[in-house]
């Protein structure tokens, strides 16, 4: 039941949030998938107790291949399904709650929710950066094989 | 012949900076803008161009001529409708389906050509990321309609503040002050239970939780500028939302 409620949530989320940031039409559905499967690996690693961070890593990682494969299903740029699947994701509380801390004299746990910041946004960019790995050498891959095909 | 030249490489430099442009304001990474402009000079004939792209300005020009020119980035927000119109105009343009003509009118167009949800759209879809994101962050249904109506209140604020005043910063405080107002009246009159849910959740559809995470992503891939100006907006942003919670405790708490 649990399950079923964070897959529908996340799915709402990143669809809705996909309007606020004017998503073509046409596209929401894929983003909502790619921003529940994002968040399902997150999740579910987090639950094993595998350290929110790790979490973020793999989530982020499971993100950028989806929505590589989106793109090129849909020949459009990544960045259309990267956003909005990452809103689960992305450590927007805790930098609001780094910056009200502080304000309220609580240094201790402002410099926590810093530090939770730059890891978090940390571990989702080196997550973008083993998939663009991929995708460069799967471009690799698909444009020696279309070179290949013209020459024969 | 000399000044039809001149022309063409003028139109030429205005269509690949306004394609730039266009990109860098709705959000688009920093090597994603330089391909796009690269391209298009290149499909237009001019193979040996430069672009050096920052997330507050462009520079454009040809290698071993003397034409250069610069356009600067005021606004940064997201918009990916306006990102899928260029990629798609680029492509088409490298396909040669449109000409360089056409694809500078419909560029200038952009405004015109990019469909919008509409407001009252928007602002029912940023209630509702506001409430499913409280509960999968660990909140409970107790708070769920109390997140919801709040989130999208605040996010009016924001919306309509931008809108009328224009001035930047001030709009994120202002609706993270009414946030954090709502949230301690639905709490005191014992419409919702627990106040920092109903906070994370309403600021949710306004934090810069994507900007800090593209700004690392520009760093990563070499571009210290655009990574560190978008890393400031973004600390200002999250300092305003901060702020403006934080008064709401001191006042009232």
């Amino acid at each position: 039941m649990e399950v079923l409620i964070h897959c529908l949530f996340s799915y709402l989320s990143t669809v809705t949030f996909g309007i606020v940031t004017n998503v073509p039409r046409k596209l929401l559905n894929a983003c909502g998938i790619t921003g529940a499967v994002g968040w399902m690996i997150y999740w579910s690693t987090k639950n094993l107790e595998a350290g929110a961070i790790f979490a973020n890593f793999l989530g982020a990682i499971g993100i950028g291949l989806l929505s590589i494969y989106f793109s090129r299903k849909k020949k459009m740029p990544m960045t259309i399904f990267n956003i909005p699947s990452l809103v689960p994701l992305v450590p927007g509380g805790p930098a609001y709650q780094a910056v009200r801390s502080i304000v309220l004299g609580d240094y201790v746990l402002g410099f926590h929710s810093i530090i939770k910041v730059i890891m978090t946004a940390g571990a989702i960019a080196a997550g973008f950066m083993v998939t663009g790995i991929v995708e460069r050498l799967l471009k690799n891959v698909l444009d020696k094989n279309r070179a290949g095909f013209k020459k024969t | 012949m000399e000044e039809n030249k001149q022309t063409n490489t003028q139109l030429i430099l205005d269509t690949c900076l306004m394609a730039g442009k266009i990109m860098t304001e709705s959000g688009s990474e920093v090597y994603r803008v330089e391909d796009t402009m690269n391209r298009i000079a290149e499909n237009a004939g001019q193979k040996e161009s430069v672009s050096y792209v920052t997330a507050t300005g462009l520079f454009m020009g040809f290698r071993s001529s003397n034409y250069t020119q610069l356009e600067n980035v005021t606004e940064r927000s997201i918009n990916l409708e306006k990102v899928a119109i260029v990629n798609n105009l680029s492509r088409k343009f490298a396909d040669k389906e449109i000409s360089l003509v056409e694809l500078n009118h419909k560029l200038t167009n952009i405004n015109h050509e990019a469909p919008t949800y509409s407001v009252s759209l928007q602002i029912l879809a940023a209630g509702l990321v506001s409430c499913t994101l409280m509960y999968i962050f660990g909140g409970n249904w107790h708070d769920f309609l109390a997140t919801f109506l709040i989130g999208m209140i605040g996010y009016s604020v924001a919306y309509f503040t931008k809108e009328w005043l224009n001035i930047k910063f001030f709009d994120d405080f202002l609706a993270a002050f009414t946030i954090g107002l709502l949230a301690y009246l639905a709490v005191k009159f014992h419409l919702a239970g627990n106040i920092d849910n109903i906070i994370i959740g309403a600021v949710m559809p306004l934090v810069p939780g994507v900007a800090i995470t593209n700004s690392f992503r520009d760093i990563l891939a070499g571009h210290l500028l655009s990574g560190t100006a978008r890393a400031t907006e973004a600390i200002f942003v999250a300092g305003s939302i901060g702020i403006g919670i934080a008064i709401v405790f001191k006042l009232f708490m």
